[in-house]
């Protein structure tokens, strides 16, 4: 495991900072373009739901390498209102962008693996994977 | 499946190699039935632009490079279509489950709600009920007591769908309940009156117009809850009459009374009982007038009474462009001896 590499997320044009930092570790590990493209994507999705809707907030990059593959983590981390009915949110059509944005559902789609931890008044924490291949 | 989009992917490079060559309809032809089947096995709009770039760079490895820079920035702008294109997929999937749950239920209201029509002699009856959804809000019931009279139920309960569905089931298994020689309008009216303003919501009403008809007397009893005033064709006269009603909807207050009204029918003369789904039929933007309908149903007296409530459906269905907006329900009874 590599240390992590983070992006403070405040002002929009942070969320291009944090695509670009995770497009080129994405580049470095061997992704191909369209997978380089999605992860980018999920990356923005995620910055863009902090830069919206909280103060305050970081995107956190990790290579994690087990016996037969390698994979990139996105974290993402914020101490904003937190997520009251993760189910909903989780639900095809609910974003609230208006089905514009991708949503966390996207997000979910874009990656191999994703998990959200979420407390109403103390944040919320998003993990998601994308394994190379 | 990866073993069909590799043929395709060798397929979509040599047709688009002949294309570059000989601008060819055949070759167009052929792309548009490996996209086809790209949309059979979900590939998404990224992965052909992914595709179309490879096949590029085999088939022109000098190609230039601000080009290839062009060709990603593509790639880029397609992956929010890509999960757009995912999710009105899975939202289809759930609408298609919703569907097909929701025709469950229509069958079984059919099952639970279902009557048959009579066979009494003299008398010449048609229904037709057709539901302008899956789920029918409108409701009509036969029963036949003991002392040869025939009971006759027509409902409408105010909203359409699911709710005005259930609620149906319930008046049904309230009427049900009552004992055969007590088919008297006005008390059946007064009790379900009951029933609903106890078990329903205080946002839900049902109008309901019962009668009674006496073959031997050739007289119709009826009672009415705020429904949809029916029409009475005097054979001699050749003339319709509007069915004298007055009565509260169902549901809205728990003491209501009902009144009866008797009607003298003589032979050839017609009751035609309806809902709202009828007189509220529309022509584009216009409502019809209750006279349209009279005189459809007018052109089809010559036939029998089912005969003729098929076709006045048939005629409004077609005025509607075949899209009810509301449950449609006719019932006409004729004297014949």
């Amino acid at each position: 495991m590599t240390p992590q590499s983070c992006v403070t997320i405040q002002k929009e044009w942070d969320i291009v900072g944090a695509r670009q930092l995770g497009r080129d570790i994405a580049k470095k590990m061997g992704f191909g373009t369209v997978d380089q493209a999605r992860i980018a994507t999920a990356i923005s999705e995620l910055a863009r739901n902090i830069y919206l809707y909280t103060e305050n907030g970081q995107i956190c990059f990790e290579v994690v390498e087990n016996m037969n593959r390698k994979g990139l983590v996105i974290l993402s981390t914020d101490n904003g209102p937190g997520i009251d009915d993760i189910g909903r949110v989780m639900e095809d059509g609910y974003s609230t962008s208006g089905g514009l944005g991708a949503g966390l559902p996207g997000v979910k789609r874009l990656m191999d693996e994703f998990d959200v931890q979420s407390e109403v008044g103390v944040g919320t924490k998003i993990k998601a994977i994308k394994w190379a291949r | 499946m990866d073993d069909v989009i590799k043929l395709d992917a060798a397929n979509y490079k040599d047709l688009l190699k002949h294309y570059i060559d000989t601008q060819d309809e055949k070759s167009l032809y052929g792309v548009e039935q490996v996209s086809k089947s790209f949309i059979k096995n979900h590939i998404l709009p990224e992965e052909i632009v992914n595709l179309h770039i490879q096949a590029l760079a085999e088939l022109y490895p000098e190609m230039s490079e601000k080009f290839q820079h062009s060709m990603d920035f593509l790639l880029e702008a397609m992956i929010s279509y890509g999960l757009a294109h995912q999710e009105f997929q899975m939202l289809r999937e759930k609408q298609y489950e919703i569907k097909s749950e929701i025709s469950v239920a229509a069958s079984m209201q059919n099952t639970l709600l279902g009557t048959t029509k009579p066979e009494i002699e003299g008398l010449d009856i048609g229904i037709v009920s057709v539901p302008a959804h899956q789920m029918n809000g409108d409701y009509h019931h036969f029963v036949k007591g003991k002392d040869g009279s025939l009971g006759i139920a027509i409902a409408d309960v105010i909203g359409k769908g699911i709710p005005a569905a259930l609620c149906m089931s319930m008046i049904k298994y309230a009427m049900d309940s009552y004992p055969e020689d007590s088919m008297e309008p006005k008390s059946i009216l007064k009790n379900l009156n009951r029933v609903v303003e106890r078990n329903v919501d205080a946002s839900m009403f049902i109008t309901m117009l019962y009668a009674q008809y006496l073959p031997c007397e050739h007289k119709l009893h009826y009672a009415s809850a705020g429904h949809e005033p029916g029409f009475y064709y005097d054979a001699e006269k050749g003339t319709f009459t509007e069915i004298e009603t007055k009565g509260l909807v169902l549901g809205v207050s728990s003491d209501a009374e009902y009144e009866q009204y008797e009607l003298k029918v003589n032979k050839g003369d017609m009751v035609i009982l309806l809902t709202d789904g009828v007189t509220e039929c529309r022509d584009g933007d216009r409502f019809i007038e209750s006279e349209e309908i009279l005189e459809v149903i007018k052109s089809y007296e010559d036939l029998p009474a089912q005969e003729m409530v098929n076709k006045v459906y048939k005629h409004f269905e077609r005025l509607q462009d075949f899209e009810l907006r509301d449950d449609f329900t006719l019932l006409i009874l004729r004297r014949e001896v």
